[in-house]
């Protein structure tokens, strides 16, 4: 008995690893093709909490109507909401060439007051107890992939993401339009007659897009509900997981379940030794500075091409 | 105190810690370096100024937010200046690591309820004469004593920059860093003075966040100022005057959620806490165009 306990707490650590990696993956994945298309999305948090906050509304309300379908419907929409909230830091570069690096960052501390107000205000549960929003029914949540743990499908999502965006983005034009573009404006447009501003705009969005989904899938398949603190830094920590990753978009399944590993066992430090888990933030600060060590050493920049100019 | 006169007094409070932290970041950035890891040093800052006041001494725990922010900054410049690593994602992985461990080691020495410890606080020193004025008096010279430090070193640092051979320097480093060494300019050893010193200034925002406001150390305390402050440097197109006035419409911004809250105005407090990041983006969105940036700024020419 004691065997068996030993290794579902084992199974339990895995399968927790993998739920942890989930957003981790998507979002990194939405920030490294962001970063190769020369997009400084630093958002992916604030554009996460709109695709999270997008996709409760639509399974609380569609969840009696649609059945199992709401699932689906709740990711598009979260897609669609992370997508407009990256889409308010694209236009305000287009029109107005204000430095996504900083509109991101002012849209990601917006975004967690405006949770903040929604699951106090007009999304709080009935009985107006809990700054949290109703819990989702049983049709509206993505089905458990291992029976008995907390693995969801949605970890199967994430690396299907990852394989169909890897498979664009090597092998279509579009995907060829984000590396030119990213490697180089200028050459895309002189000798590719690559439509640069239209290019960065569409992967800019496409970014959101799947942060946003990334949002969807943490709301519909681990907690049920909208609250506050609902994501402990996944858009900052897939930064570090784009990089790691060396921003090559297969690698960052790679790099996601490592970044999912260190903060799963981080929690388990804590809960075992009492380690804070904030040393989490630590490590993976360490590993990208790591990184950049490494990078200067082989002589040659983490990103081809800094967008600041 | 009139309403006006407590919104103003609140305004300037607020600012003062935005306003020490961009001034730091416009000496770094007119040296054409962005350091995105300003967030880091004021947390450091505040979590060094929290260790140095439990000695007792206010001033002391200053210097140890200064020193602390120093020390951030020194390891940005490793990584930025040293080895020439990309400056956005330096700092951004020095605002994760500070905001990390200043998290853990708070936890770590003071246990992890983190049962909130005070500190001896600077109260307001009145400043005879100057208080005394109609209206603004009150709300500019009844302040903490670190809040004229900062009034000081805005004309301080305009003529530093401004009329002096170094500064000088400071803003040719910025606009062309090969043509300033042709010059006999060392470009780099500036660029690494000036981190240093904005760290030193992002610091000094932590200390005053802990030592004048909070009189105790929170995870995160900083709450995203050192990313407003970067703002302000743009709204104040780089210059310490522009600086400090968009510092100060900030503050203001902050302290509206006071004043409504006064009024009685039934607006929910979250919409407040939002507004001041709202007008960084309408403020950068306002200026499009007309705000020229040191010309290489963030990047070694040549390099990418």
């Amino acid at each position: 008995m004691l065997c068996w306990g030993q290794m579902g707490a084992e199974l339990a650590l895995l399968t927790d690893s993998l739920v942890r990696a989930t957003p981790l993956i998507i979002a990194g994945l939405a920030v490294t093709l962001a970063f190769r298309g020369g997009v400084f999305n630093i958002g992916a948090e604030g554009q996460l909490l709109a695709g999270a906050v997008a996709a409760t509304t639509v399974s609380l309300a569609g969840a009696s109507t649609f059945g199992r379908v709401v699932v689906v419907i709740a990711l598009i929409a979260a897609a669609f909401a992370g997508a407009v909230w990256a889409g308010i830091a694209a236009e305000l570069r287009r029109r107005f060439h204000v430095l996504e690096i900083i509109s991101t960052i002012m849209l990601n501390f917006i975004a967690i007051h405006l949770l903040s107000f929604l699951v106090r205000g007009p999304l709080q549960e009935p009985t107006h107890i809990y700054p949290q929003t109703e819990t989702l029914s049983s049709a509206a949540r993505l089905p458990v992939l291992v029976p008995g743990t907390r693995l969801h499908f949605g970890f199967a999502l994430a690396i299907g993401f990852t394989l169909f965006f890897s498979w664009m983005f090597k092998r279509t034009a579009f995907g060829f339009r984000i590396r030119a573009t990213g490697a180089s404006p200028l050459a895309a447009y002189t000798a590719g007659k690559i439509d640069v501003p239209r290019t960065t705009y569409l992967v800019f969005l496409l970014s959101g897009a799947l942060a946003g989904i990334a949002g969807g899938i943490e709301v519909t398949g681990v907690t049920f509900a909208l609250y506050e603190n609902l994501s402990p830094g996944y858009g900052y920590t897939a930064i570090a997981v784009a990089l790691i990753a060396g921003l090559n978009p297969p690698r960052v399944i790679a790099s996601g379940i490592f970044f999912g590993v260190i903060e799963t066992g981080a929690i388990a430090l804590q809960r075992e030794f009492s380690v804070p888990s904030s040393i989490a933030s630590v490590v993976e600060a360490g590993f990208i500075l790591a990184a950049l060590t490494l990078a200067a050493i082989r002589g040659r920049q983490v990103l081809a091409k800094m967008a600041i100019s | 105190m009139s309403a006006f006169e407590t919104f103003l007094e609140g305004a300037v409070r607020a600012a003062t810690p935005l306003g020490f932290a961009a001034l730091g970041e416009t000496v770094v950035e007119r040296s054409g370096v962005i350091n995105i890891g300003l967030e880091g040093a004021i947390i450091a800052g505040a979590f060094g100024g929290f260790i140095a006041a439990g000695s007792g001494n206010v001033w002391l725990g200053f210097a140890g937010a200064m020193l602390a922010g120093m020390l951030i900054a020194a390891l940005f410049a490793f990584f930025a200046i040293g080895i020439r690593a990309d400056q956005i994602i330096t700092g951004t992985a020095i605002s994760l690591l500070c905001l990390g461990l200043t998290a853990t080691l708070y936890q770590q020495i003071y246990g992890a309820t983190g049962a909130a410890l005070s500190i001896p606080t600077m109260g307001e020193t009145e400043l005879p004469l100057f208080s005394s004025l109609p209206l603004v008096g009150k709300a500019l010279f009844a302040q903490p004593a670190i809040t004229y430090v900062l009034y000081i070193s805005i004309p301080v640092i305009w003529w530093l920059m401004y009329r002096t051979y170094e500064g000088l320097a400071l803003r040719a480093t910025g606009e062309d860093p090969r043509a300033a060494i042709a010059a006999g300019i060392p470009a780099r050893k500036i660029q690494v003075l000036s981190v240093l010193f904005g760290g030193a200034m992002g610091g000094i925002a932590g200390g005053v966040l802990v030592i004048a406001q909070a009189g105790s150390f929170a995870e995160g305390m900083s709450a995203g100022r050192g990313f407003i402050a970067i703002a302000i440097v743009v709204l104040g197109r780089w210059h310490p005057f522009g600086v400090a006035a968009a510092a100060l419409i900030f503050g203001a911004a902050s302290a509206l959620q006071y004043f409504f809250q006064a009024l009685g105005w039934p607006v929910p407090y979250q919409l407040f806490l939002a507004l001041p990041y709202v007008l960084t983006l309408c403020g950068l969105a306002g200026i499009a165009g007309r705000a020229v940036a040191p010309a290489s700024l963030g990047r070694w020419p040549g390099q990418g």
